[in-house]
């Protein structure tokens, strides 16, 4: 086995909405620890895509591959590797952050829930508020507890939909902090973003999404500046 | 294929309009007029066509339900959904003539007879059924709450017969009404034929307007889409 | 399967215990079953002899009336932070979603007409003579066929933007075979009748009960699926 293999593989990935092909025929590859930024304009089937990854939707058709291994329709062996955070949180206004944790804790099987939970609003730096309603948190803070959320589980692939969006400084750092740790730990990154400054700080690699399909990719080294890589995408899109 | 479908559309067009001539006829002027309730008693041929249809209509609606479940097709989709709007206007037309037999023969507008709110109670569910597909969304999601739904009324429909069935005989005696005067109790022949050829006629009639309004529905499908097309290309 | 029925009771407790803090869907079900009592006490004058033939209606009436407004809260609370999708993410059968709800609404309701029946026998000045152990399972099988088509159709209603007004509209035509059994069944045990009539009206019931319970857990894996 290679140092990296292949967490996640996408093949021939189409998904019909519709009479519309939101997506056609999508070939992915996400290798262990990679964070792989797909970018693209509005409309793109970003988040369609995302869906049928995360199981949320059925592909029309195609295969997707964990692990080298085929999935099956609707299994919960993928959900459970798998830390989806999307544009939503996902989370009760009415329970606290920790009841929340709990809650999806014990769905998603989490052992030692306890400490663990207690650990992650640590981490986020919501421990304080661990017992307050979460209805009157602001977007920031609803958005770290929505990480612990995700990350409670210890997914091995983390599928993040525009987790920048509406977030200060401070909570993107945090946010940045955290995903370079759990990269670092082998985790395996799948990041969508208008934000083309957090993709260059974070991603390995670029894949651009229009109009359902991937049409070009490209791996961030670091002789690659932003300027060139928005240079580049704008070259991507026209083109095309 | 188009071509073929268009013989179809021809060949129930030309059954249809002969046979409900020869329906009004053998209706009107060759079936013997009943000894105690006279003319009004003629409302029966139609009123037993039309409620057939409606139910039938709705078994069609919850078979094309199950195949859109199982693969979720526009055609199936459509052809449920027009099968409970015809089922609506002929449910309508059952539940008119019903109370017009109801008042001449028994002197009331409604009664609870199990056959009539069992059809009464159909209709809610057709007029429900047609409001989930009203909602707004992709035509997948509703295609699929649309089905789930329709196949649940069909399932319900039996039962509501039953329960009300029930219901009557425990409550009142069986003074009237259940079934005996309507159709047992030995109906005349003529009046048989009479009753099965409208019968007949009302199920080409069902068929014709199936096949027309599955097509219109389709080229609205169509004009739709050419319509977001052209807008798409304008808008750049 | 195990886990099925584990993972229902998470969400039912999570909906529950929510409950039991702010105690607003309840509180607000209790109110609405009182007031449609006195709107009733003024439409049947509670002196007459009218009573005995409206109890056992009544009973059934406010259970559907208040049970409905629980139900549309039930999944509207859902939609909140989308967390529906967060549930459907989550690694758990998507049955155990539905029988988390009917076993929450199920306590809810249940909870409600502690209350609101003996609040109703006492506003009616109702002396009760039937045998209380059947008038129990009565109300209770019936209130089960009501939550289970109800919360069914309450996740199928959620989907539309009216769905508070969506609901009743699906809802009371697809109960009307349980709520003929459940309200002719109260009334033979309320005025003492034989039991076996009764009974018969308990088996429509049962069967009404497993009839839909099955064709819902199986159906709502579609209503999950949304896009």
């Amino acid at each position: 086995m290679k140092e990296l293999g292949t967490m996640l593989e996408l093949r021939n990935m189409t998904k019909l909405l519709g009479d519309k092909l939101v997506l056609r025929n999508i070939t992915l590859t996400l290798e262990k620890g990679e964070i792989l930024a797909v970018i693209g304009p509005n409309g793109a089937g970003k988040s369609t895509f995302f869906k049928c990854t995360v199981g949320l939707l059925q592909p029309t058709s195609g295969e997707i591959l964990l692990n080298g291994k085929l999935v099956k329709k609707n299994s919960g062996e993928v959900k459970q590797r798998i830390g989806f955070l999307g544009h939503e949180s996902f989370l009760y206004n009415t329970l606290s952050p920790l009841e929340n944790l709990k809650f999806y804790g014990k769905l998603y099987k989490v052992k030692d829930l306890d400490r663990k939970a207690n650990d992650l609003l640590k981490e986020v730096g919501l421990y304080l508020f661990r017992d307050m309603p979460i209805r009157s948190f602001s977007r920031g803070m609803m958005q770290r507890l929505a990480i612990a959320r995700v990350l409670l589980p210890d997914p091995e692939i983390l599928m993040l939909d525009e987790p920048h969006t509406g977030l200060d400084q401070e909570a993107v750092a945090l946010l940045n902090k955290i995903i370079k740790k759990k990269q670092a730990s082998g985790t395996s990154i799948l990041i969508i973003s208008h934000d083309f400054e957090q993709v260059h700080a974070l991603a390995d690699r670029v894949a651009v999404l229009k109009k359902g399909k991937i049409i070009s990719t490209m791996a961030l080294g670091s002789d690659i500046d932003l300027p060139a890589m928005k240079q580049w995408y704008e070259k991507e899109v026209s083109s095309s | 294929m188009k071509k073929n479908s268009g013989i179809i559309d021809r060949l129930l067009f030309f059954t249809l309009v002969p046979s409900f001539f020869i329906a009004l006829y053998l209706v009107f002027i060759w079936s013997p007029v009943e000894k105690f309730m006279g003319a009004p008693q003629k409302i029966f041929y139609f009123h037993v066509g039309c409620a057939w249809v409606a139910f039938m209509a709705f078994v069609i609606v919850g078979y094309y339900s199950v195949r859109t479940l199982i693969n979720p097709n526009m055609d199936h989709h459509i052809k449920a959904g027009i099968s409970a709007e015809i089922g609506v206007i002929f449910t309508t037309i059952t539940l008119v003539t019903g109370m017009i037999w109801g008042k001449s023969s028994w002197n009331t507008w409604w009664t609870w007879e199990p056959r009539l709110a069992t059809t009464l109670i159909l209709w809610f569910i057709y007029v429900a059924y047609l409001f989930v597909r009203k909602m707004d969304g992709s035509w997948e999601k509703i295609a699929k709450l649309s089905a789930v739904f329709g196949i649940i009324g069909v399932i319900n429909v039996p039962i509501v017969f039953m329960a009300i069935r029930w219901w009557n005989t425990k409550l009142h005696p069986v003074v009237f009404g259940d079934g005996k005067n309507q159709q047992g109790g030995g109906i005349e022949p003529d009046m048989l034929v009479a009753l099965l050829f409208s019968i007949f006629t009302i199920t080409v009639l069902y068929a014709f307007l199936m096949r027309k309004g599955v097509e219109i529905e389709k080229m609205r499908h169509i004009v739709k889409k050419a319509k977001t097309k052209a807008m798409e290309k304008l808008a750049g | 399967m195990n886990s099925i029925f584990k993972d229902a009771w998470t969400i039912a407790s999570k909906d529950l215990s929510n409950e039991f803090k702010t105690k607003q869907t309840i509180g607000m079900m209790l109110i609405f079953s009182s007031l449609v009592i006195l709107i009733f006490s003024f439409a049947f004058d509670p002196t007459n002899n009218m009573v005995k033939a409206v109890i056992p209606g009544l009973v059934w009436l406010i259970t559907v009336f208040s049970g409905i407004l629980g139900l549309n809260r039930s999944f509207l609370s859902e939609h909140e932070n989308d967390a529906l999708t967060g549930l459907r993410s989550a690694p758990i059968d998507p049955s155990s979603i539905y029988l988390g709800k009917v076993l929450a609404n199920f306590l809810l309701v249940t909870s409600v007409q502690i209350i609101s029946i003996p609040v109703l026998f006492i506003l009616f000045d109702y002396r009760f003579i039937g045998k209380i152990g059947w008038f129990i399972l009565v109300v209770l099988i019936g209130t089960l066929g009501f939550i289970i088509v109800g919360t069914f159709l309450a996740a199928l209603a959620a989907n539309a933007k009216n769905s508070e007004m969506l609901l009743p509209v699906l809802l009371l035509p697809l109960l009307s075979p349980l709520m003929i059994a459940a309200v002719q069944a109260t009334r033979i045990i309320l005025e003492n009748g034989t039991i076996t009539n009764a009974v018969s009206w308990l088996r429509l019931m049962s069967a009404y009960d497993l009839l839909f319970l099955a064709a819902c857990f199986f159906l709502f894996e579609f209503i999950m699926e949304g896009s």
